[in-house]
């Protein structure tokens, strides 16, 4: 079983708090972290090499600082890691971070034969898109499930998953290769051993740029970008409004009179 | 693309520090200074410098000469479940026409199903001009490719220049797909569309970096241009149903139908029969209920207004209720008419699942509690008085 795992990332936010006074974010000392959910991936992906034998290879595209990412990604228990970098990547938007992505995918095809599985978390804490899972998946001509909570089985190249939905799961089997977007639910993620902390920092980064995975560099970054960011502003903040105070019953009384008309 | 700060103009005073969502600027010798390996070239910090000490130069891009004038048609993708099309479809269709007449073109439907038809009409009725029907059995239930290859010779055919999606579970799987195939842009979960009245061209403006920015985004040289938009962002129109429009029955060959992924179950879970994301009222529960039964009171009032129950992050984390109900960054983002917070402290991650709802009630024992500052109405008491008399007191004006 190898297993393509694409991660990305990000700006820690979950902790950040609104400094009362001036009603900002507290920002200072952002961490630069792995997105929340590509650790879901990350997991899944270990365990499944844990089940099925097989290596796990985890791929970035990003900064050259996003070397500690993968590094992280290793502690973890991924066997190799590939920074995917290039000044020509810079500013680009879902089509062309998959159009990067599938690129590289298709190298480490090529270099390893084959791969079973791609996985990648539903979405990033900072672009919120959830649209470079299925970009890659679409690219590759690849069959997709998205927001995978739970990898059932895998047996004669086939995987039976659920799939999250509005009202509940979908059961679905699918043959691999397959990607999978996968949700907070599907596991809960290790904390890295010592050994793989010992491993992660004597590992080999891997870099390949635009050149090195064969992609023309007019369809990547932002010359590649399908989408233009013309204007980006501040939403309007929120303001607090009325403090109802007394009694409980008082309260309730106020607060019931308030809402009556809004509910039907 | 470049950015760099104006030493001459800069006074440090920091707001651009405060405005840059990675951490990417600081203040070194009384003057601003940002790190590119942290800077995502984002640009929130260019408008809020008083004093335009910061220069960001992104390149020109080359207007290209292409033709556009064969694509017409403003279209929505009418997402059904078991045969009955989701509320978002009618809420895309409202704003489609209003896009349309701004374009001067029609509204497209596009409704994929098996034995749909009998909701070709409500379409119509809501602002549908022509419904593209496509209905086989092998397309009763979303699966990703046989839908994909469907909408992709339908954009082919027809060549419409704007494509709606719901920002659901199926449509952002879908149309993340189409786009690529299509080789298009796409932009995800728009809080606001637009036509640009010199350019004609779609304004898809919607939050970035956990909503502490909005980003207003084209996609000029591409056709169709696409995008996703949650539920309740725009309101529903009203049904007509003098309405006039047309049927076009699409048929496709047993290849495009055909999926290697195969549908083996539909399992509908008990707990979650009121949809987070549709319903209209959502009492929310966080760390402040302390044990899992205490989510019985917001059922319980829940159930008297009609509404569905939603937690935080650290209510799930703790076990007290599933993942499915999680409000928030990680879990699901809502937009209801009133939304009552109990218990929660209204942590950023959260608030960013919730802030766009019309009425956001708070109670909460910490009277300086974050979410106050975002609250319509704040509660400063204890939750366990205050719940069981609020579903007490609607129980008796909503005679129920």
């Amino acid at each position: 079983m190898n297993i393509i795992v694409c991660i990305k990332q990000v700006p820690e936010t979950t902790d950040v708090r609104i400094n009362p006074e001036t009603n900002t974010l507290i920002r200072d000392g952002v961490k630069s972290i792995i997105n929340p959910f590509d650790m879901y991936a990350i997991e899944e992906a270990v365990r499944l090499k844990e089940r099925f034998g097989g290596t796990v290879t985890v791929i970035t595209m990003g900064p050259p600082q996003a070397e500690s990412a993968l590094r992280e990604a290793i502690s973890m228990g991924a066997d190799e890691a590939i920074l995917i970098s290039d000044k020509a990547f810079a500013g680009g938007d879902t089509w062309a971070t998959a159009n990067t992505l599938s690129h590289a995918i298709q190298k480490i095809a090529k270099e390893k034969g084959s791969f079973d599985i791609i996985l990648c978390g539903k979405q990033a804490s900072d672009g919120d898109t959830a649209q470079v899972g299925p970009g890659i998946a679409a690219f590759l001509d690849l069959p997709q499930v998205t927001y995978v909570k739970k990898i059932e089985e895998i047996k004669n190249q086939k995987a039976r998953v659920e799939r999250m939905t509005e009202e509940g799961f979908d059961i679905l089997e699918t043959p691999l290769p397959c990607l999978f977007t996968v949700v907070k639910e599907i596991n809960e993620p290790r904390l890295p051993s010592l050994k793989g902390m010992m491993r992660a920092k004597s590992a080999k980064i891997i870099t390949w740029t635009a050149k090195d995975i064969g992609v023309d560099a007019q369809q990547v970054g932002l010359a590649g970008s399908r989408t233009t960011v013309v204007k980006i502003f501040h939403p309007p903040q929120r303001s607090g409004g009325q403090k109802l105070v007394g009694e409980p019953a008082e309260v309730v009384d106020k607060l019931v009179e308030l809402l009556k008309s809004d509910i039907v | 693309m470049s950015i760099q700060i104006i030493n001459e103009k800069c006074t440090g005073c920091t707001l651009c520090v405060k405005a840059c969502p990675f951490g990417a600027i600081s203040i070194i010798n009384k003057k601003a200074v940002i790190d590119l390996g942290k800077c995502n070239l984002c640009g929130a910090c260019v408008p809020v410098c008083k004093f335009k000490a910061i220069l960001l130069e992104r390149p020109l891009q080359q207007p290209q000469a292409k033709d556009f004038s064969q694509y017409k048609g403003v279209w929505v993708f009418a997402e059904q479940k078991k045969g009955k099309v989701q509320p978002v479809v009618y809420e895309l269709l409202g704003k489609a026409r209003q896009l349309a007449e701004k374009l001067n073109t029609y509204v497209g439907a596009v409704l994929i199903g098996h034995n749909v038809e009998i909701e070709a009409q409500s379409l119509i009725c809501t602002g549908a001009d022509t419904v593209y029907l496509v209905e086989a059995p092998q397309l009763a239930n979303f699966l990703d490719q046989p839908y994909a290859n469907v909408l992709i010779k339908l954009i082919h055919k027809y060549k419409p220049e704007i494509v709606l999606a719901g920002a659901t579970f199926i449509g952002r799987s879908l149309v993340s797909r189409v786009a690529v195939k299509v080789d298009c842009g796409l932009t995800a979960d728009c809080t606001g569309l637009d036509i640009d009245p010199e350019k004609k061209i779609l304004l898809q403006t919607r939050p970035a970096f956990g909503g502490n920015i909005m980003a207003t985004i084209i996609s000029p040289n591409y056709r169709p241009q696409m995008a996703t938009v949650r539920h309740k962002v725009f309101p529903q129109p009203e049904l007509d149903k003098r309405r006039k429009g047309k049927i076009i029955k699409e048929n496709f060959p047993l290849e495009d139908l055909s999926s290697q992924t195969t549908l083996l179950d539909v399992v509908e879970e008990v707990e979650n029969l009121v949809n987070l994301a549709e319903a209209d009222i959502i009492v929310s529960g966080g760390r402040g209920l302390q044990k899992p039964e205490n989510f019985k009171l917001l059922h319980e009032l829940a159930e008297v207004l009609g509404g569905a129950v939603g937690a935080s992050r650290a209510a799930v984390d703790a076990g007290w209720i599933s993942y499915s109900h999680q409000v928030g960054q990680t879990g699901r983002t809502v937009a209801p008419k009133i939304y009552i917070a109990c218990g929660i402290s209204g942590q950023i991650q959260h608030l960013v699942g919730m802030q766009s709802s019309k009425i956001i009630v708070a109670i909460n024992k910490d009277p300086d509690a974050p979410i106050f500052k975002v609250a319509t109405y704040g509660i400063v008491g204890d939750l366990f008085e205050i719940v069981p008399l609020l579903t007490k007191k609607f129980r008796q004006v909503l005679k129920k």
